[in-house]
């Protein structure tokens, strides 16, 4: 067995990707605009504490600025804007209903991690570091919320569900390599820190254009007949 | 032979200490909700009383009404010999692995569901329903726990496992985690402690387990009851020996048997409180969101099961 031969600190960085897998199928799972915020800004806490070990146990400074922005922006600035966003909204105590059942999207979900181990299973031989397992795991993340974008109806869920693509890329670029530059870095997180705040905009454009934020109103392109 | 004189103590240990597990975490919840709560050795006197009764029966009672409780107590009894509580490598391991031991489980069960609709009255048959739906769920979760721990160690039996899990320095397992939750989730709809059933009362409407036992009396009523008790416990060591096995003696000298003694009534002196601190602290779910509990319960080992494969290969 490999994990056998693994310091403490790699066995905590392996704990954690799994605990943001977790968090994934719970942000599936989530029927509460409330309790998917929530459970986003504990996935932010989780990819905090996955960075911070990683810039503790291979000596890589800028981690640390990176860990900064993730704490600063997914656990605190970016749940705190949607909370904001859906208690002006007056939608908190909406029951989000899931296209195609919970459980399908459930199995789905669970096909989705197995497809990405298999997917991964030749960059693995190519990785350097003995964590490379964890790219599996941030590809199921991704795939993930992509299947959240699909699935959920309202647009306030669905914008977590990319939020959380992005966490999915970032825990990617961290395990994988040695960290992303950090211009792109940084770049990556201004861009995420604007989407938020656009979203907020495009959240009250939608709501006055069809009078609700269940996308599915936009397909219809009729004039007049609200 | 030492081995099977050990054995031996070993599952009377099981059943004489059954009804101080279940007395502890009543105390313990009486306690914390600031009332003076029956002693924790009171099921003990309520099982004497019981056994000095007279049986009732009731008119439509077919001969498996009457023969049910000495099967749910004797298969529940076989399963607690399995099950390493002191030490491992006892011969009564070698009957049977941990699937076995599931299935010990799934036929006490269909026994008390028997029960439970022999009589024809209407809370018994609902009773019995209930139990099917819950254990239909919590099963599959149940296995994938259960399998994750044995592609771990490779292998089923459960002495081996802790043997393995105990001698290897400590690890951190990711899946574990998620096996040991969703173990644990299982645990307390199996046994009908709180937010699925109360175990308290058999005045709602709501519960399962009091609901198949409500038409028994005396040494019948005593014997299910003890079986529940003892349920209660080997899903307690079960997760305490699984998930933290330090402790559990190896070999079968006195010292280690002393030390295994020592620390599983530590662990379930622990675990006692954690169930009463959860059971006091949750209210009963409704009947329908349990499917959603129990899919919880499977999502956690299903992650258990992959993270396995994923992160720890």
């Amino acid at each position: 067995m490999i994990l056998s031969g693994l310091p403490l600190a790699e066995q905590v960085i392996l704990t954690l990707a799994s605990l943001i897998l977790f968090t994934s199928f719970l942000l599936l799972a989530q029927s509460r605009l409330f309790g998917l915020i929530n459970t986003f800004a504990w996935q932010g806490v989780l990819l905090f504490l996955a960075t911070i070990m990683m810039a503790a146990t291979y000596d890589r400074h800028h981690l640390y600025i990176s860990a900064a922005l993730t704490l600063g922006l997914k656990v605190f600035f970016i749940p705190w804007q949607l909370r904001r966003m859906v208690v002006r909204l007056d939608i908190f105590r909406q029951v989000e209903t899931v296209v195609g059942g919970s459980l399908l999207v459930m199995i789905g979900a669970g096909v989705l991690v197995l497809f990405s181990y298999y997917v991964v299973l030749p960059i693995r031989e190519l990785a350097l570091l003995s964590i490379r397992n964890t790219i599996a795991v941030s590809l199921a993340v991704i795939l993930i919320g992509m299947l959240m974008i699909i699935t959920r109806r309202k647009a306030v869920a669905q914008v977590i569900g990319f939020m959380s693509m992005e966490n999915g890329l970032f825990f990617s670029a961290i395990v994988s390599t040695s960290g992303m530059p950090m211009v792109v870095e940084l770049g990556v997180a201004f861009d995420v820190l604007v989407a938020a705040i656009l979203f907020g905009i495009f959240f009250f454009q939608i709501r006055a254009g069809i009078g609700s934020l269940d996308v599915d109103h936009l397909n219809r392109l009729r004039e007049g007949d609200q | 032979m030492i081995g099977w004189l050990l054995a031996i103590s070993q599952a009377l240990l099981f059943l004489l200490a059954a009804p101080l597990m279940a007395g502890w975490v009543k105390w313990l919840k009486c306690r914390l909700q600031n009332r003076k709560g029956p002693p924790p050795w009171q099921p003990y006197r309520d099982l004497a009383k019981l056994f000095g009764k007279e049986v009732v029966l009731a008119e439509t009672a077919s001969p498996v009404f009457r023969v049910a409780p000495y099967m749910v107590f004797s298969v529940t009894a076989l399963a607690g010999s399995v099950v390493p509580l002191l030490t491992v490598g006892l011969p009564t391991s070698a009957i049977a692995d941990v699937i076995v031991l599931i299935g010990f489980f799934a036929l006490a069960r269909f026994f008390l569901a028997l029960a439970g609709m022999d009589v024809g009255t209407a809370f018994g048959g609902m009773g019995s329903s209930r139990e099917m739906t819950i254990s239909s769920l919590a099963e599959p979760a149940l296995l994938l726990a259960v399998f994750t721990l044995a592609m771990t160690v490779a292998s089923t039996n459960l002495s081996t496992v802790i043997a393995h899990l105990a001698t290897e320095p400590p690890q951190l397992y990711p899946s574990f985690i998620f096996a040991a939750l969703a173990m644990a989730l299982v645990a307390v709809a199996e046994t009908g402690r709180v937010p699925i059933d109360n175990p308290a009362t058999h005045l709602e409407l709501t519960m399962t387990h009091e609901a198949m036992i409500l038409e028994y009396s005396s040494r019948h009523l005593a014997l299910m009851e003890w079986a529940a008790m003892m349920k209660l416990l080997l899903y307690g060591v079960l997760l305490a020996n699984l998930f933290i096995p330090w402790g559990v003696g190896l070999t079968f000298t006195p010292a280690a048997v002393g030390w295994g003694l020592l620390a599983i009534t530590a662990k379930l002196f622990f675990l006692g409180i954690i169930l009463a601190v959860t059971e006091t602290s949750l209210a009963k779910m409704r009947l329908f969101r349990v499917p959603q509990y129990l899919s919880l319960a499977f999502i956690l080992s299903l992650i258990g099961l992959l993270s396995h494969v994923i992160l720890e290969r």
